[in-house]
C-alpha cells in the first residue's frame, strides 16, 4: 500500500434517560416486563392520542449539555421525523432538528498523554422506538411497543476521532459524565447507551473529507473497536481498487467482522422534517438554566481534584476510586461514617475489585450498604476481629449485604482477646513442640512461625497474631 | 309542539321539569332516523335500540336524583365520526378504519357524558375531514335534508344534516377549513368553530393539527352557546389547550348590538359569490345596522392566499398524521401482499380514498427534501402575514361579516370532478383556522330553490362571547327560521 | 401549466407516503399536482421576506407533565384493534433486519 490513510470519525450517540416516564406518555420505563404491558394510547399511535412533554427529559438534556460545555438553545422545539418502519408506531418520531436543546459543545479526552478536545456538534431530545423479535414460527417480525417513548438524547459529534482509542475514551468520558448527572446508567449491553460510528478516510495530510458510512448494531466498546477497524479497511480497499465509497447505512456484524448496505430501495431517506404542531416550544429562561446548573453534581474531574485535597489519596486510587460515580459514591458514603480515607480506599480497591473479578461483574452493580463495610472496619479498628476474619467477613458483606457484627457473633468470629486464655494455648502449643522452641533458641528464628500458625489453627483464626507473637516471645525468652 | 321542533335548550328544559322523559327524547329521534336515514345517510352508525335506551335510563335516574342538571342533561346527540368514542365504532368515514373500535374517548365527548348526553350515533364525513361535501365518505354519500338531490357540505355534512332533519337535537362536528360553518350554511343550522385551543382535540383523529377545532353544530345560537359551554375545558392531556378565563359562553345571549362594530371586508363579496348569498348576507347585516351596530367596510387584501396556504399546511399536517393508518396496530390491512412495505403500500392505496391519497401526496411531496422552504415555510410566513392582518382589523372592529361559503349547496357530483375549484369554495372559511379565530355560521335566508344561506360572523382569538352576542341577536331580530322539510318525512 | 410532475416524482412521492398507484391514477395525481402546485404558486406574489414562519398562533410554550407512572397494564386494549397479534404482540411481515 502506496499511500497512508487516516480514518476520520464522528459519532452519533443515543443515552436512554433514567426518567420513570416515557418522553410523551405516563407509562413506566423500566427494562423488561411482558411485550407492550408499557404501553398506552399515545405511545402505540392510536388514533386520537396527543403527546405532552415531561419535563423531566428537559433537565436531563440540559443537565448533559451544560455538563458538555454546549450551548442551549432557550427556545427550542420538537420536529416530527417520517418514515415507515414497524417498530416506529406513528410513523414519524419525535425528534429535535431544526432548534436541538443543546449545541456547539465539547468534551476533552486523554489517549496516549496527549489531551485532545472532541467537539459536540449538538444534543437533541427525542422518543425510542420499539422492539421487533423475529418469530421462527410464523416467519414474521412481532412488535413490542415497551421502548417506544422511551425518551433519549441523541449526542452528535463533529467528526473529530482519528482512531478506535479516540472514540473509546470519547464513549467512556461521555458514560461517566452522564452516569455522574445520574440521566443514564450507559449500559451498552442493554442498550441504554448505542453508539453510531460515522466513518471515512482519507490520505493523510488531505484536507478534504472522505465520503462516509454510517453503521449500526454497535453495542459494546470491542465491536465498536473492530467495527472501525474492518470499515477502515473495506473503504481503503475500495479506494486502492479505484472505487468509491457509497454514503449509505451499514448494519456491522460482528461476527463476521464486516458491514453491510442496510437500506432498500423502499426507504428513500428522506425524513420530511417538520415542526410538530402537537407540542409547543420549550422556553428555558435564565433563571431555569441557573437552577438545573446549581444542580449539577460534582463531576469527575473535580472530585479527583477534592480526593487529593481533602483525603490525600495517591493518584492511583482516586484514579479507580472516580471510574464510577457509583464506587465514589460508595467510597464517600463509607468514609463519612468512619472517616478513615485510605482505608476505605483500601477496602474498596483491594477486597472489592478482586471479588469483582472473580465474580466477573460490573463495579455498578455492587450492592453492598456502605454502612455495612464502615461497621467492618471499625470493628477491625477496635480489634473485635482481626484483619484475616475481617477478609472473611468482608466476602459475606459483598455478595448477601450482611450486617457484620450479627455475622461475627453468630459464627463465633470474635477475636480472642482474653490474654490469660491464649497464653494457656500457646504454653500448651510450646510443650507440644519441643522441635521448634529447640530450632528458635538455635537462632532459627523463622521456626516461630510455625508455633504461630499452630496457635492461629487452636484458635481458629480468631487470635490476635500481634498478641500471639508478643506472648510467644515472652515465654520462649 | 312536536319534540323535533324543540331545540337542544328547551329539550333540556322539558326533560329538567319532568315533562318529557329522557327515553321520549330518544325515542322521538330514533323514529325521526328511521323516517329519513335511509334518504339521508347522516349517520356511519346508529347506536343500538338498547344500548341508547339504557344510557337514557341511566341519565334520567341521575336527573331524577338531582345529580344532573345542566341545560344538555338529557338531550340526545350526534357524534362526527372522527371523534374516538370508547366501545363504540370509529372510522373517520373510511375503509381503513372500518373496524376501529376506540379504547378511550374524546375529551370533549366525554364532556358532553358528563353533562347527561345520549349519544344516538357517530355521523358520516368527508373521508378524514378532507373534503366540502361529504361525498368523499367511504360508506356512502349524505344527502341534504332541504333537497335530496344537493350536498350537505362538509366534511361535517353527516352532523349539519342530522340536526337539521331532527335526527339528532345537536351534534359535534369538527372544522379544519370550514367543516363546522359550511355545511351549517348549507344546511340552515347554526355551527361554530371556536378559537383554537378552546375545546381539547385529545381523542380527535387529526387531520390538520394546527388547524382542526372541535365544536357545536345547533338547532340556533342558544343551543351553540349551551354546548360550548359544556364541551370547552383545558386539557392538560392536550399540550395546545387553552385555559380560558371564563367558560360562561351562554352569559353573552344577550341582544344587544348597540354600538357594536362590524367589519364588512370588501374582498369577501367579489367575484364568484352568488348574487342571491350577496343579498341574503347584506341584508342581515342591515337588520343589524338598524339594530345599533356600526358598520364600515375594509379591505382584508390576504383571503386570496388563504386557500394555497391551508392547503400546503393542511396537507403537510395530514400526510404525516395519516400515516399511522399502516395495516399493524388497528384497522383495514390488505390481503396478499409480498413482505412488509408492500403491505404498507397496497393497505394504504386499498384503505384510503382518492380525495385523501391526493392530500397524502401533495403533504409529502411539499415536505419532501428540496420544497420544504418553498412552499411548506412559504406557506407559514403567509399564515403569519394572514394572522397579523386580522390583528390590525381587529383593532378597529369586534365582528368580521361575510358568507360562510360562495355558494348555497351544490348539486351531488358536480363539485369532485374539479378538485381545485371545491377547495376555492372554501375561501370564506379557510383564514379564520389560519387564524385560529372563532367563527360562527347564521341562517340568513334561502335561495331560488330554497337551499339555506348562512351568514358568517368571525371574532378575534378568545372572543366568543362577543361572536355569541351578535349572532344571538341577529337571530332575534331575523326570527325563527324555515322549518326544514326532512322534519316532517323525505320523499 | 408551470409545474409538470413527472414519474419519477410521483413514484417517489408514492415510496414516500406508502402508496400504490395504477398507472390511470397516476396520470390523474400527476395532473392534479400540477394544479395544485401551479395554484401554490400564487404565494409567490407574496413579500414574505423578514416573516417568522409562524407554526402555532399562539405563544403557549413550556407544557410539561411531571415524571410520574400513571399508566398500568392495558395490553389487552392497546391489542385489541390489531389486525394479526401474537404473543402480547402487533404481527407484521418479516422485517430486513
Amino acid at each position: 500500500m502506496a499511500k497512508h490513510y487516516e480514518t476520520v470519525i464522528g459519532l452519533e450517540v443515543h443515552v436512554e434517560l433514567a426518567t420513570k416516564t416515557k418522553i410523551f406518555c405516563s407509562c413506566s420505563t423500566e427494562f423488561g416486563g411482558a411485550p407492550n404491558t408499557h404501553t398506552c394510547p399515545v405511545c402505540t399511535g392510536m388514533p386520537g392520542s396527543l403527546p405532552v412533554l415531561n419535563k423531566q427529559v428537559v433537565e436531563y438534556a440540559m443537565a448533559v449539555g451544560l455538563a458538555t460545555n454546549c450551548t442551549i438553545t432557550q427556545n427550542c422545539k420538537f420536529d416530527r421525523k417520517n418514515y415507515f418502519y414497524p417498530d416506529n408506531p406513528q410513523n414519524y418520531q419525535i425528534s429535535q432538528l431544526y432548534l436541538p436543546i443543546c449545541r456547539n459543545g465539547h468534551v476533552d479526552i486523554e489517549v496516549d498523554g496527549k489531551e485532545k478536545a472532541i467537539r459536540i456538534h449538538e444534543i437533541h431530545m427525542e422518543e425510542d422506538a420499539g422492539k421487533l423479535i423475529h418469530d421462527p414460527v410464523t416467519d414474521c417480525s412481532l412488535v413490542d411497543f415497551n421502548r417506544s417513548g422511551v425518551p433519549l438524547i441523541e449526542i452528535v459529534s463533529e467528526p473529530d476521532m482519528r482512531s478506535a482509542e479516540e472514540v473509546i475514551a470519547y464513549l467512556e468520558k461521555l458514560r461517566l459524565i452522564i452516569q455522574y448527572l445520574g440521566a443514564s446508567d450507559c449500559k451498552l449491553q442493554e442498550g441504554s447507551m448505542r453508539a453510531d460510528v460515522n466513518l471515512s478516510v482519507r490520505e493523510y495530510g488531505s484536507k478534504e473529507f472522505g465520503t462516509r458510512t454510517e453503521m449500526k448494531n454497535l453495542n459494546s466498546f470491542k465491536a465498536i473497536a473492530r467495527a472501525i477497524e474492518g470499515e477502515t479497511e473495506r473503504q481503503i480497499d475500495l479506494l486502492e481498487e479505484g472505487k468509491t465509497v457509497i454514503q449509505e447505512t451499514r448494519r456491522w456484524d460482528d461476527e463476521e467482522e464486516y458491514s453491510y448496505p442496510m437500506r432498500s430501495k423502499e426507504d428513500a431517506q428522506d425524513y420530511r422534517y417538520f415542526p410538530d404542531p402537537d407540542l409547543v416550544p420549550v422556553v428555558i429562561s435564565d433563571e431555569w438554566l441557573e437552577e438545573v446548573r446549581s444542580r449539577q453534581p460534582e463531576l469527575r474531574d473535580d472530585k479527583m481534584i477534592r480526593y487529593e485535597e481533602e483525603f490525600g489519596l495517591p493518584e492511583y486510587d482516586i484514579e479507580i476510586l472516580t471510574s464510577t460515580k457509583h464506587l465514589a459514591d460508595l467510597f464517600e458514603a463509607t468514609n463519612e461514617i468512619v472517616q478513615k480515607p485510605k482505608e476505605v480506599s483500601n477496602w474498596l480497591m483491594g477486597e472489592t475489585m478482586r471479588l469483582v473479578k472473580e465474580q466477573d461483574m460490573d463495579i455498578d452493580d455492587i450492592s453492598f450498604s456502605p454502612k455495612h463495610l464502615a461497621a467492618l472496619i471499625q470493628m477491625i479498628d477496635q480489634g473485635e476481629i482481626n484483619r484475616k476474619v475481617g477478609k472473611q467477613v468482608f466476602e459475606e458483606v459483598f455478595k448477601h449485604d450482611i450486617e457484620p457484627a450479627e455475622y461475627v457473633e453468630k459464627h463465633g468470629l470474635k477475636s480472642m482477646n482474653d490474654e490469660g486464655a491464649l497464653r494457656k494455648t500457646i504454653e500448651e502449643i510450646v510443650a507440644a513442640n519441643p522441635k521448634s522452641v529447640e530450632d528458635y533458641n538455635a537462632g532459627k528464628k523463622k521456626a516461630i512461625g510455625f508455633l504461630v500458625g499452630q496457635t492461629m489453627r487452636a484458635t481458629k483464626g480468631k487470635a490476635d497474631p500481634g498478641m500471639v507473637n508478643k506472648i510467644l516471645k515472652e515465654i520462649l525468652g | 309542539m312536536s319534540l323535533l321542533n324543540m331545540t337542544a335548550v328547551e329539550l333540556g328544559k322539558k326533560i329538567k321539569a319532568g315533562e318529557v322523559t329522557v327515553a321520549e327524547a330518544c325515542k322521538a329521534a330514533l323514529e325521526q332516523i328511521k323516517a329519513t336515514e335511509d334518504k339521508l345517510n347522516c349517520y356511519v352508525k346508529v347506536l343500538d335500540e338498547e344500548t341508547i335506551m339504557e344510557r337514557a335510563e341511566q341519565v334520567q335516574s341521575q336527573i331524577d336524583a338531582g345529580e344532573l342538571n345542566g341545560p344538555l342533561a338529557g338531550v340526545p346527540v350526534a357524534i362526527k365520526d372522527n371523534m374516538c368514542t370508547e366501545g363504540i365504532t370509529t372510522t373517520c368515514s373510511s375503509r381503513i378504519l372500518y373496524n376501529f373500535n376506540p379504547t378511550f374517548s374524546s375529551e370533549a365527548v366525554l364532556n358532553l357524558e358528563k353533562a347527561g348526553a345520549v349519544i344516538l350515533g357517530k355521523t358520516n364525513m368527508d373521508e378524514f375531514a378532507m373534503g366540502s361535501t361529504t361525498e368523499t365518505s367511504y360508506f356512502g354519500e349524505t344527502k341534504n335534508p332541504w333537497n335530496t338531490e344537493h350536498v350537505p357540505g362538509g366534511s361535517s355534512g353527516g352532523s349539519a344534516a342530522a340536526v337539521a332533519s331532527g335526527e339528532c337535537f345537536y351534534a359535534l362536528g369538527s372544522d379544519t377549513g370550514g367543516s363546522i360553518r359550511q355545511p351549517a350554511s348549507f344546511c340552515g343550522i347554526v355551527g361554530m368553530k371556536p378559537t383554537y385551543g378552546t375545546v381539547s382535540r385529545y381523542g380527535l383523529i387529526a387531520y390538520g393539527s394546527s388547524l382542526d377545532q372541535i365544536g357545536p353544530m345547533t338547532k340556533d345560537v342558544t343551543d351553540c352557546a349551551a354546548v360550548l359551554e359544556t364541551i370547552a375545558s383545558y386539557d392538560s392531556k392536550d399540550s395546545t389547550s387553552i385555559p380560558r378565563e371564563a367558560y360562561d359562553f351562554t352569559s353573552a345571549l344577550v341582544d344587544d348590538v348597540k354600538g357594536l362594530k362590524i367589519g364588512i371586508p370588501k374582498d369577501y363579496f367579489g367575484d364568484g359569490l352568488d348574487p342571491e348569498v350577496k343579498e341574503a348576507v347584506l341584508n342581515a347585516v342591515k337588520i343589524l345596522e338598524e339594530k345599533g351596530a356600526v358598520i364600515e367596510e375594509f379591505d382584508l387584501k390576504m383571503v386570496p392566499y388563504a386557500i394555497p396556504a391551508y392547503y400546503v399546511i393542511a396537507s403537510a399536517e395530514a400526510s404525516s398524521n395519516l400515516s399511522r393508518f399502516d395495516g399493524v396496530k388497528y384497522g383495514y390491512r390488505a390481503e396478499d401482499f409480498s413482505g412488509l412495505h408492500h403491505m404498507y403500500k397496497k393497505t394504504r392505496s386499498e384503505g384510503f380514498g382518492a380525495e385523501v391519497k391526493r392530500r397524502i401526496m401533495l403533504g409529502s411531496f411539499v415536505l419532501s427534501s428540496g420544497y420544504y422552504d418553498a412552499y411548506y415555510l412559504k406557506a407559514l410566513r403567509t399564515k403569519a402575514l394572514i394572522k397579523q392582518e386580522f390583528d390590525q382589523a381587529f383593532e378597529k372592529y369586534d365582528i368580521i361579516i361575510g358568507p360562510a361559503a360562495p355558494t348555497t349547496a351544490p348539486r351531488l357530483g358536480e363539485s369532485l370532478s374539479d378538485p381545485l375549484k371545491m377547495y376555492l369554495g372554501d375561501i370564506y372559511t379557510i383564514s379564520v383556522n389560519l387564524a385560529g379565530l372563532p367563527g360562527i355560521s347564521v341562517p340568513c335566508g334561502r335561495d331560488k330553490n330554497g337551499l339555506p344561506i348562512g351568514i358568517q360572523m368571525l371574532a378575534d382569538c378568545f372572543k366568543e362571547k362577543t361572536l355569541i352576542r351578535a349572532a344571538y341577536s341577529y337571530e332575534q331580530a331575523r326570527g325563527a327560521f324555515d322549518e326544514c322539510p326532512a322534519q316532517k318525512g323525505v320523499n | 401549466m408551470a409545474n409538470v410532475i413527472t414519474d419519477e416524482t410521483i413514484d417517489y412521492v408514492g415510496i414516500l407516503a406508502k402508496l400504490e398507484l395504477s398507472e390511470e391514477e397516476k396520470e390523474q395525481a400527476k395532473k392534479d399536482m400540477a394544479n395544485m402546485l401551479d395554484y401554490i404558486d400564487m404565494l409567490n406574489e407574496l413579500d414574505t421576506e423578514g416573516v417568522e414562519p409562524m407554526s402555532h398562533v399562539f405563544p403557549v410554550h413550556n407544557v410539561f407533565r411531571e415524571d410520574i407512572v400513571v399508566n398500568g397494564d392495558t395490553r389487552d386494549q392497546i391489542l385489541k384493534n390489531a389486525p394479526e397479534q401474537k404473543d402480547g404482540s402487533f404481527m407484521v411481515p418479516k422485517t430486513v433486519d
